[in-house]
């Protein structure tokens, strides 16, 4: 497309003055410090400030223990349901901009990069005050209950009891919900993408040939977008698995999830070893979806 | 069958407006059933958009499409017994062919077996046998468009709306699939409403040509006819190539008249000029239907033209330009006045092209029934 | 009804179904009226963020007279801009070198490069620890110096954005335009500078403001480099929101989401609406 590529030995000069700055600082501050944590996780606890790396297995086998392999679980069932919630809330929505009149098109996709734009920090923060017993939700909550109480009464039934604010936040609810808020906008903007390499005239001529909506959803735009639609799963997918933040902040006791794990081991129970044998499991993970997803994209090549 | 001569497509005082823009200006015209229905046009003109409200796919801002009786106005593209070949096709890119023809049946949920016959008969009447189990994007373009029509045919529509049918192809198979598909639409009894922006499409397949322009039908009429007697400027310049003159209506009766062009000279019609018109008026006239004379045939020009008083349908110039296209040479000729005039003419022999060439002086005439007067 | 007669929705147009318009509408309510409340009520003069009390600029006059609040954000701007213009020579850099050369172990080179995007935050956070542990990286260096380990960091996670984003952007440069421009007398640097430079530009603004963002959204990673007297923004607020809310986090919030949406239109005056959406 572009022309060929240089060999980089006819052009050696150019070259390493090109490539020696990436390259160093890539191994020196990347490779390095992964390599470090990948033999911290064969080490264990000396002294203490001193990890001797013996080469045990035992970090790994310990994290393979029913109450470590269950938070790795449900950190899993937890992206993977936010992932799906995304993946219903984000659909209509990027279909919406696909098909919105081209003077809309860029403000509706401005619209929900903006959030991604700022601060995770402050949009979790966000979130959890308008959740929290006195905030909005429960205020509105409230209104609701208030409505079907005052209903009874019009139809003679004994209204509900008075409404007393329920806790919304620092439950696994608040977890999905938040990582649902903050992921939002990484499913939007594949899906639309996807969408918007779609050719239209596919959908009208499914149209034409007596589909409804329905049935051209499902069997001309799906299809044709599974692409998008995988890019948006694992874009949602990987960083919810490995959230830290929102689980941290929204979640209660029980609603950890395995960064949460991995943290307390380094700040609080300062068990290294064994918080990098557990990064590294997590890190195996990410390459186990990512091997999956891009199976599934060879295969579905091989049909085309 | 349907009953030929009755509308099929009623399309009444439609428009349709993007914003301020106005592709489609109260449009009124009849679709005969089993006519091969062309609309023509520059792009942008409407013609598209005319195409896709008949299937559906955009709304009228005003005005009625009425498809064998029913009014279309409520009825979403998917119920409308009408089908639709899109400008690219619109293959299903994810199903083989046999998938793709076989789309509509499935939804419309007949039976297996008969799936099977009319998609093989579909794929037979487009010559795709033994394509079956192809992929899209192991086809080529005309294949991808055969593809497209069985879709389209097995259906069974009352109309078949075609978008650019040929735009994609190269000229050669262009050529042939004109024919293929005028042959098609005698076999299938189909009535074919197509767009296209080529007149030579629009002349060689169509039964009759709505020729559009900026939103409005500029002329209705059979291909010959929009050819001989185009009605406007616009037609006349824009089906095939004309030269076009300005001038005076000076002798005015109902079968035969005069105009004087001050860039050409007199010009004299054995047949009257109709309709509402003032004195001024244009005077179109095809470049084949010139004849080149070397200056000094005197006598063989005055007993071309004796058709026309004397002084009449006759011109003087100089060779300005000329194009050797193989079967006709094209000249453009300055007139006395300065005006350019084009002539073609055809090379009978292996050698016509030769006997004129650049600065030469040159007469010309013409008979008195080549002229076109123009009133718009 | 025939008072606002329209035309009726054609089949594509779902943008005009009702059912869509909501949808729409509610998802960019969910996405904006958590941010809008937090705004709105760092002008309320009251401590909870309920009720509207009166309009007060009280936080933010608490929030700006906070020195380590202020601290925190002078680093975070200090440590988004270093690590942005070191990312945007790197990432540049890197970008070049994959799209113009073919060298040895290349793939695993583009690999690596990318696995900084992957690799999850604490993974990325827990790696950094315990290597500025390892390698003793001084903690008691003076301003600015004492926020370096946070900016190595942050341009290592940064500038493999930049070198994709930059990549994206090489890929559509006609390398014929760099042959002409040589063709008609340009040196290598010459045509450098005046053929792929302007072409690779949108890219290059693009990768800053992602770097920038990036850099200044970060809380995990810094939170595992930062000691006690590097304290960034986010880690900052992290901490006063864990111990308790208080408005002078909404005035604080207010002013940083007011920083992004001043970026993005100067990120909009530089590119253009499609532009912006189409680098993501």
């Amino acid at each position: 497309m572009a022309g060929a590529l240089q060999d980089w030995k006819s052009q050696k000069k150019p070259f390493a003055a090109i490539a020696s700055v990436p390259i160093f600082w890539l191994a020196i501050f990347f490779v390095a410090p992964m390599a470090i944590v990948w033999l911290y996780s064969f080490g264990q606890n000396a002294g203490p400030a001193d990890i001797e790396i013996s080469g045990t297995l035992e970090n790994y086998k310990r994290a393979t223990e029913w109450l470590y392999l269950s938070i790795f679980l449900k950190s899993l069932a937890v992206a993977a349901l936010t992932t799906l919630i995304c993946l219903i809330i984000g659909f209509p929505v990027a279909m919406a901009i696909t098909f919105a009149a081209p003077k809309w098109r860029p403000w509706l996709l401005l619209g929900i990069m903006l959030p991604f734009w700022t601060n995770l920090l402050i949009r979790t923060y966000a979130l959890m005050a308008l959740m929290g017993t006195n905030g909005y939700m429960n205020k509105g909550l409230g209104g609701l209950w208030e409505g079907a109480s005052w209903l009874r009464t019009l139809v003679g039934m004994q209204p509900l009891e008075a409404w007393t604010p329920v806790q919304l936040l620092y439950n696994n609810f608040a977890v999905v919900l938040g990582l649902v808020y903050v992921h939002l906008p990484f499913m939007v903007l594949p899906l639309y993408s996807a969408l918007d390499r779609l050719d239209k005239s596919l959908i009208e001529a499914s149209l034409d040939l007596g589909a409804g909506h329905f049935k051209t959803f499902m069997q001309i735009v799906v299809p044709l977008a599974a692409p998008g639609i995988v890019a948006g799963v694992m874009i949602t997918l990987i960083p919810a698995l490995g959230a830290y933040l929102t689980p941290d902040l929204m979640g209660g006791t029980d609603s950890q999830m395995i960064a949460n794990v991995i943290e307390r081991q380094f700040k609080r129970a300062n068990d290294w070893p064994f918080g990098a044998a557990l990064s590294f499991l997590l890190i195996y993970a990410m390459f186990i979806l990512i091997a999956l997803q891009s199976m599934k994209t060879s295969k579905t090549k091989e049909v085309r | 069958m349907t009953d030929t001569k009755a509308p099929i497509i009623q399309i009444r005082n439609v428009s349709k407006r993007f914003g301020k823009v106005t592709a489609v200006d109260n449009i009124s015209l009849d679709i005969l059933a089993g006519e091969f229905f062309v609309l023509l046009g520059p792009s942008g003109c409407g013609k598209t958009t005319l195409l896709r409200m008949i299937a559906g796919f955009e709304m009228p801002t005003e005005g009625q499409i009425i498809i064998d009786g029913q009014d279309m106005s409520l009825v979403p593209p998917n119920k409308r017994p009408v089908n639709m070949v899109f400008q690219s096709y619109a293959v299903f890119p994810h199903m083989n062919v046999t998938d793709n023809v076989g789309y509509g049946l499935r939804i419309a949920g007949v039976g297996k077996n008969e799936i099977k016959d009319r998609v093989a008969e579909a794929l037979e009447l487009v010559k795709l046998g033994g394509f079956e189990d192809r992929m899209p994007d192991q086809m080529s373009g005309g294949q991808r468009q055969r593809v497209a029509l069985a879709r389209s045919l097995v259906m069974r529509p009352k109309v078949l709306l075609l978008d650019e049918p040929l735009s994609a192809l190269d000229a050669k198979l262009r050529a042939q699939m004109q024919f293929e598909l005028s042959d098609l639409q005698d076999k299938v009894g189909i009535t074919f409403v197509t767009v296209t922006h080529d007149q030579d499409e629009a002349l060689s397949m169509a039964s009759r040509v709505a020729v559009i322009n900026k939103g409005e039908v500029a002329q209705l009429a059979a291909p010959s006819d929009l050819y001989e007697y185009p009605a406007n400027r616009f037609v006349a310049d824009f089906v095939g190539s004309v030269n076009i003159f300005e001038g005076k209506l000076t002798l005015d009766e109902p079968d035969k008249a005069a105009v004087d062009c001050p860039g050409l000279g007199k010009v004299y019609l054995n047949h009257g000029v109709t309709g509402p018109h003032g004195a001024d008026v244009w005077v179109a006239l095809r470049p084949e239907k010139i004849y080149l004379h070397v200056p000094g045939e005197g006598k063989a020009i005055r007993a071309a033209a004796q058709d026309a008083p004397d002084g009449h349908n006759l011109a003087r110039g100089t060779i300005k330009g000329m194009s050797y296209l193989g079967d006709i040479t094209l000249y453009e000729i300055q007139l006395e006045g300065g005006q350019i005039i084009r002539v073609s003419r055809p090379n009978l022999s292996r050698h016509d092209q030769e006997d004129f060439t650049w600065d030469d002086k040159v007469s010309m005439h013409w008979r008195a029934d080549s002229p076109v007067v123009l009133l718009s | 009804m025939a008072l606002f007669r329209s035309t009726p929705i054609a089949p594509l147009e779902y943008t005009r179904k009702l059912w869509m318009r909501s949808w729409v509408g509610l998802t960019m309510l969910f996405l904006y009226a958590p941010l809008l409340v937090l705004m709105i009520f760092s002008f309320n003069d009251s401590k909870r963020n309920v009720v509207w009390k009166g309009f007060t600029l009280k936080y933010y006059e608490k929030a700006l007279n906070n020195d380590s609040l202020v601290e925190a954000l002078v680093n975070s701007l200090t440590i988004a801009f270093l690590a942005t213009v070191i990312s945007l020579i790197i990432g540049a850099l890197a970008a070049v070198m994959l799209w113009r050369f073919r060298f040895p172990f290349k793939g695993l080179v583009e690999g690596t490069m990318s696995l900084p995007i992957i690799v999850p935050e604490i993974c990325l956070g827990v790696a950094f620890l315990i290597f500025f542990a390892k390698v003793d990286w001084p903690t008691d260096l003076p301003w600015p110096l004492n926020l370096s380990a946070i900016t190595i960091a942050h341009i290592t996670f940064c500038f493999p954005f930049v070198a994709m984003v930059v990549r994206a952007r090489l890929a559509s440069f006609n390398k014929e335009e760099e042959e002409a421009a040589k063709d008609l007398g340009a040196t290598e640097w010459q045509a450098f500078r005046d053929v792929l430079l302007p072409h690779i530009k949108p890219g290059l603004v693009a990768g800053a403001l992602l770097a920038f963002t990036l850099s200044l959204d970060d809380f995990v990673i810094t939170f595992f480099t930062s000691g006690p007297d590097t304290i960034t923004f986010p880690v900052k607020v992290y901490s006063m929101v864990r111990f308790s809310v208080t408005p002078e986090v909404n005035a604080a919030s207010t002013i940083l989401i007011l920083l992004t949406v001043i970026l993005t239109f100067i990120a909009l005056k530089l590119q253009g609406v499609k532009g912006i959406a189409e680098t993501h």
